[in-house]
């Protein structure tokens, strides 16, 4: 709107029209929650789908970390030395990369039919005076905490299972030592297991956004009569 | 009423068409439609499924842009609107009616009522006191913190037609407003849009097939094959709803 040339009143009066409209962030948030907790059967679907790829995401992350706490412990006990470090190491990112991949196709999808199940409710909101950004941030601040909150109990559950099984083979101390071990070697620098949970942690909530992003982007910017049509 | 310059328009339509494409079909839904509607009458468009009755009302609302022609609402071009401003004009010009009712279904009554005025900037507190009153107005005062779900078809219509009028529109659009409803229901729906036509002074376009809406029209247009067939005044229609009347005992 701004990019199109204009007269400075034309451009003037836009402004104040646009300023007449408004959705003020209480009210966003309060029809944010209330979208979560009515709905809490779909918003629990939602996020079990980020939930179930961060929770991948970082029991990969979290064995790989374990493995290597487990492979020096049997160094110094037997006195073996080098197992294939490499090879290892290119199994571990292909793991990563595809539990990457997993809770990405899970987001997307989770967060794609949350947002096209709404169209003909978006087509009613633009009828009653909406925005189109008022409808981006509806999906942004519900995706955005859906994604949160899927990331860390994903992320709880992922590490909380992993740690259980490895403290069951060497030992709770050596489980939770395997926190400050390296996880994923990227480029030459290793990758301590904390900073690589946030890391996940941050991506889940970030996937979320941006799978929600797309789709609310373009339902909001539909003709109202093409998005009140949509039957699901 | 005999020269057509005793009106004043709050809507007009130029020339207006729609095209859609089917394969290498074109179907004009909508087919060089100049239409006059007078401020603050009650106007029924008329026709079968398919006559492009839902179309026309669809670009009048400026939920949908034309193929080709032009929508005036209170002479402003719709076509020239920019998003916001078109955004600015549903907000505050035009309430809408569905036949579906589209409730937002997560929101209570008095939320979905309330909301438009949240968008036109009132405060809370005022909105919900109109909110509560618009409420009452359409026969819902009790009901005004239950959910969509929780409440009869004709009752969600109501909250529908209460919403509808939240910002004063000057212009209300049915859309098969008695389609999902039953006789009875129906009837009630058509004679409280009827009452608000007449004591706010809102002009009411409907587009229907609902033969019971004709009773409280002040003009029908009758579409067919996305032209307008024929348009029959007040005077003409009181004798044919009798014809009916009897048809239907």
């Amino acid at each position: 709107m701004a990019s199109e040339p204009q007269s400075q009143a034309g451009q003037a009066g836009r402004i104040v029209i646009e300023s007449q409209i408004v959705l003020p962030w209480s009210r966003t948030l309060q029809m944010t929650r209330e979208n979560i907790f009515v709905r809490f059967g779909r918003s629990v679907i939602t996020a079990s789908g980020i939930f179930l790829g961060i929770a991948f995401l970082s029991a990969v992350l979290f064995g790989s970390a374990a493995a290597r706490v487990q492979e020096t412990l049997v160094k110094s006990q037997v006195g073996l030395i080098s197992t294939d470090t490499a090879e290892m190491q290119a199994r571990t990112i292909w793991l990563v990369a595809m539990s990457l991949l997993v809770a990405t196709v899970g987001i997307v999808n989770s967060m794609l039919m949350s947002v096209t199940e709404r169209y003909k409710e978006i087509g009613t909101m633009k009828c009653l005076g909406a925005l189109d950004r008022f409808i981006v941030r509806l999906f942004i601040l519900e995706s955005a905490l859906l994604g949160m909150l899927g990331s860390l109990t994903g992320t709880i559950v992922g590490t909380g299972a992993m740690t259980a099984v490895y403290a069951g083979r060497m030992g709770w101390g050596h489980a939770l030592s395997s926190w400050k071990e390296t996880c994923l070697v990227l480029g030459g620098t290793s990758v301590p297991l904390w900073v690589g949970i946030i890391v996940g942690l941050l991506v889940g909530s970030f996937l979320s956004v941006c799978a929600a992003l797309y789709p609310a982007w373009r339902a909001a910017k539909m003709p109202p009569a093409a998005a009140l049509r949509s039957e699901f | 009423m005999t020269t057509a310059s005793v009106y004043e328009y709050i809507v007009r339509t130029k020339d207006l068409m729609k095209v859609y494409t089917m394969g290498d079909q074109e179907v004009r839904a909508v087919d060089g439609v100049a239409l006059d509607i007078r401020r603050g009458e009650y106007i029924s468009i008329m026709g079968p499924s398919g006559s492009g009755k839902s179309t026309l009302f669809n670009m009048i609302g400026g939920l949908d842009k034309p193929s080709h022609g032009t929508v005036f609402i209170d002479e402003t071009d719709m076509a020239q609107l920019t998003a916001s401003e078109l955004a600015y004009l549903r907000c505050r010009k035009i309430g809408y009616i569905f036949q579906t009712f589209n409730l937002i279904p997560v929101m209570t009554a008095l939320e979905n009522v309330t909301l438009p005025m949240i968008f036109a900037g009132l405060s809370t507190d005022d909105a919900l006191d109109k909110g509560v009153e618009l409420l009452r107005t359409v026969g819902l005062g009790e009901r005004r913190d239950h959910k969509p779900t929780e409440l009869s078809g004709g009752q969600q219509q109501r909250v529908a037609i209460a919403r509808a009028l939240a910002n004063d529109p000057a212009i209300i659009l049915a859309d098969e407003p008695t389609g999902n409803l039953d006789l009875k229901t129906g009837k009630e729906i058509i004679a409280l849009l009827k009452e608000m036509n007449e004591a706010k002074k809102v002009t009411v376009i409907s587009a229907t097939h609902d033969l019971k809406m004709i009773d409280v029209s002040d003009r029908v247009v009758w579409i067919r094959d996305g032209k307008i067939e024929r348009i029959q005044e007040r005077a003409d229609i009181d004798l044919q709803v009798g014809q009916m009347a009897g048809e239907e005992q």
